[in-house]
């Protein structure tokens, strides 16, 4: 039994995702191999080898991978996918694009979002935004499989797999890069922070998002998030949504500052080690969830906070 | 041009779910039910673009139990001009339903099919994404913006890092993300309309589709409940926590 591992790369390095991914595939027993499917991407194949438990890696470099199109990723891995049992991807947007289109081209059902693995058949995933946890059993030959991230360590470094290239797809003609627009930031990425600094509707505006969450922010080395409000509010951009349909993280420390505490924001960020919350309204669902809730004005607490830290 | 849109009924999204006791399942009986908001979305931006004279009809479809007719009756209102309930008490997994929305699409020839993202009580995020993959059409999930010319359609969607935009080749399929529109509400004098429009009932037999589940749930359990924490006084005592009982800065 051998379980295929679809990296989620840049080219040139692994995105961090990758590497919960291969636990998860360690944890299902069997050899782990690791498919990147990428242009120019030498150097993300040779991060995969180097990754403790991988076997095998398999790297389809070509022009259709240039921009990670699904149609064309989704193809590649119907390609080599004989002989697998599993075919495992991270829940990102990436692997939530390419994974369903694997599963359905190889009539096979897909099992999204896994928190744990309880026997090669059988995982564990959260439905209704994470107020159940279903156990699920596929009695398909080979399961699909998205992993969430933050269920599962990430992998550690002291492999020595061997890459092995195998030909790259034709590029689908179906679908085209147009452009990119991706948030700069110097700051830790948000699935992978240890510290996350959280911001909602009760920031006002993105002035005083950026004016009273960022000096915080940058005291405690923290990543920053939003609730989808202060997103669709234009507040700050769309990859700063931490939810159920957002981003689900699970740092050490999580500071909720002006976030109510919908079920859906809470879907992604429960498992938070340590949950502050602060808010001006004591019955706020958040408080329910909170280690340490202040019920105060954030712009006067946050900025004292910052300024005694 | 005719857009087909996909629309699932689900427990309304204020709802907070409760597993049943016997860890069968979680308790839908007598819960609110809606429209799953990301199918809201495609429909909205279906009628938008038939208002801009891109779209000529809407299909709306919905597979499961025979309520899912007012699910339909809901898109309608919003602005879908017919429905089509493909009926079955059989639980539906994405892998069906994107098979059960190919044999609609083989029928009905649709130049664009827009999905939600996905469905707010599995959770699953698959039936556009299989769907373009039975037809070997193109793909943009997460769309946050919508533009349509000839045989082309440009989406800006939503991924990780900020917004990507790529170009389709129609015919196609879209998925929506929470800000590609805000649903209009539905008038009374539509929700009257809405009660004239054509409703058509299919079964997946007659679609020629086996719908039997791939998935069985062996059990739903409720998950690990949060320690209620406490409410710190004032900034320094909240400090003296982080710093020396939670150690975490
Ligand atoms: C399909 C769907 C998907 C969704 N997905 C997500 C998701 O992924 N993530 C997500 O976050 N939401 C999601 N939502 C939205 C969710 O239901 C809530 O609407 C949203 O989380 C609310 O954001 P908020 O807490 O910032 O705003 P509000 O609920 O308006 O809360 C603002 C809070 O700020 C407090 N406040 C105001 N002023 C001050 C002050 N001066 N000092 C201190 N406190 C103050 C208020 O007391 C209030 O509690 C989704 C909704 C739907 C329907
Ligand atoms: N039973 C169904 N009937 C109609 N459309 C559905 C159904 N199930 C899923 N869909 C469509 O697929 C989208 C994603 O659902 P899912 O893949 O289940 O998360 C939904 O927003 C709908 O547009």
């Amino acid at each position: 039994m051998a379980n295929l591992v679809i990296a989620e790369h840049d080219h040139g390095s692994l995105k961090a995702a990758t590497l919960n991914v291969i636990s998860a595939a360690a944890a299902i027993g069997g050899d782990v191999h690791v498919l990147v499917a990428g242009h120019n991407a030498n150097a993300a194949a040779a991060a995969a080898a180097q990754v403790a438990g991988v076997s095998k890696v398999l790297l389809a470099d070509g022009p259709a991978h240039a921009h990670l199109l699904s149609e064309n990723a989704a193809a590649q891995v119907v390609a080599v996918a004989a002989g697998y049992s599993h075919i495992l991807a991270p829940a990102t947007a990436y692997g939530k694009s390419v994974a369903p289109r694997v599963a359905a081209l190889l009539d096979k059902a897909q099992i999204s979002d896994i928190i744990k693995v309880i026997d090669g058949d059988t995982f564990v995933r959260p439905i209704y935004a994470g107020n159940a946890y279903a156990t699920v059993k596929s009695a398909d030959s080979v399961k699909i499989i998205t992993v969430r991230g933050t269920a599962f360590a990430a992998a550690a470094s002291g492999g020595s797999a061997a890459v092995e290239n195998v030909a790259a797809v034709a590029d689908s003609g179906v679908a085209g890069f147009v452009s990119a627009e991706i948030t700069k930031s110097e700051r830790p990425e948000l699935t992978a922070a240890k510290i996350i600094v959280s911001g909602g509707r009760g920031l006002g505006s993105g002035e005083k998002y950026r004016e009273v969450l960022t000096p915080l922010a940058d005291k405690l080395n923290a990543a920053m998030g939003a609730s989808r409000a202060a997103v669709d509010a234009g507040f700050v951009p769309n990859d700063y949504q931490v939810g159920q349909t957002g981003k689900i993280v699970a740092p050490e420390l999580y500071v909720a500052v002006g976030i109510s505490g919908a079920i859906q924001h809470l879907a992604g960020m429960k498992d938070s080690k340590v949950i502050v919350a602060i808010n001006k309204d004591p019955d706020a669902p958040i408080f329910s969830v909170a280690d340490f809730g202040l019920v105060a004005d954030l712009f006067e607490a946050v900025p004292e906070l910052t300024s005694k830290l | 041009m005719k857009i087909l849109v996909p629309v699932k009924r689900v427990v309304d999204y204020n709802v907070k779910v409760r597993v049943k006791p016997d860890n069968s399942g979680v308790d839908i009986a007598n819960v609110k039910m809606s429209m799953n908001p990301f199918c809201e979305i495609a429909v909205e931006e279906a009628v938008r673009l038939k208002e801009k004279g891109v779209a000529t009809e809407i299909v709306a479809v919905s597979a499961g139990v025979a309520q899912c007719q007012e699910t339909l009756r809901n898109a309608m209102a919003i602005g879908a001009d017919r429905g089509i309930l493909i009926e079955t008490d059989v639980e539906l997994q994405p892998l069906a339903v994107a098979k059960l929305l190919k044999a609609v699409v083989d029928k009905e020839q649709p130049k664009l099919v827009v999905l939600g993202k996905q469905a707010i009580d599995d959770d699953a995020n698959q039936t556009g994404q299989m769907l373009a993959a039975l037809l070997g059409w193109g793909q943009a999930t997460f769309a946050s913006k919508v533009e349509v010319a000839g045989d082309t359609a440009t989406v800006t969607r939503e991924v990780d890092g900020g917004l990507e935009t790529v170009s389709l080749k129609l015919p196609a399929i879209i998925t929506t993300d929470l800000r590609l529109n805000e649903p209009r509400y539905a008038t009374l004098p539509n929700i009257m309309k809405a009660k004239k429009k054509q409703l058509d009932n299919v079964k997946p037999a007659d679609l020629g589709v086996d719908v039997t589940p791939r998935l069985t749930t062996l059990k739903v359990e409720e998950p690990p409940k949060r320690q209620g924490g406490v409410k710190v006084a004032d900034v320094a005592a909240l400090i003296d926590k982080l710093k020396n009982e939670a150690k975490v800065i």
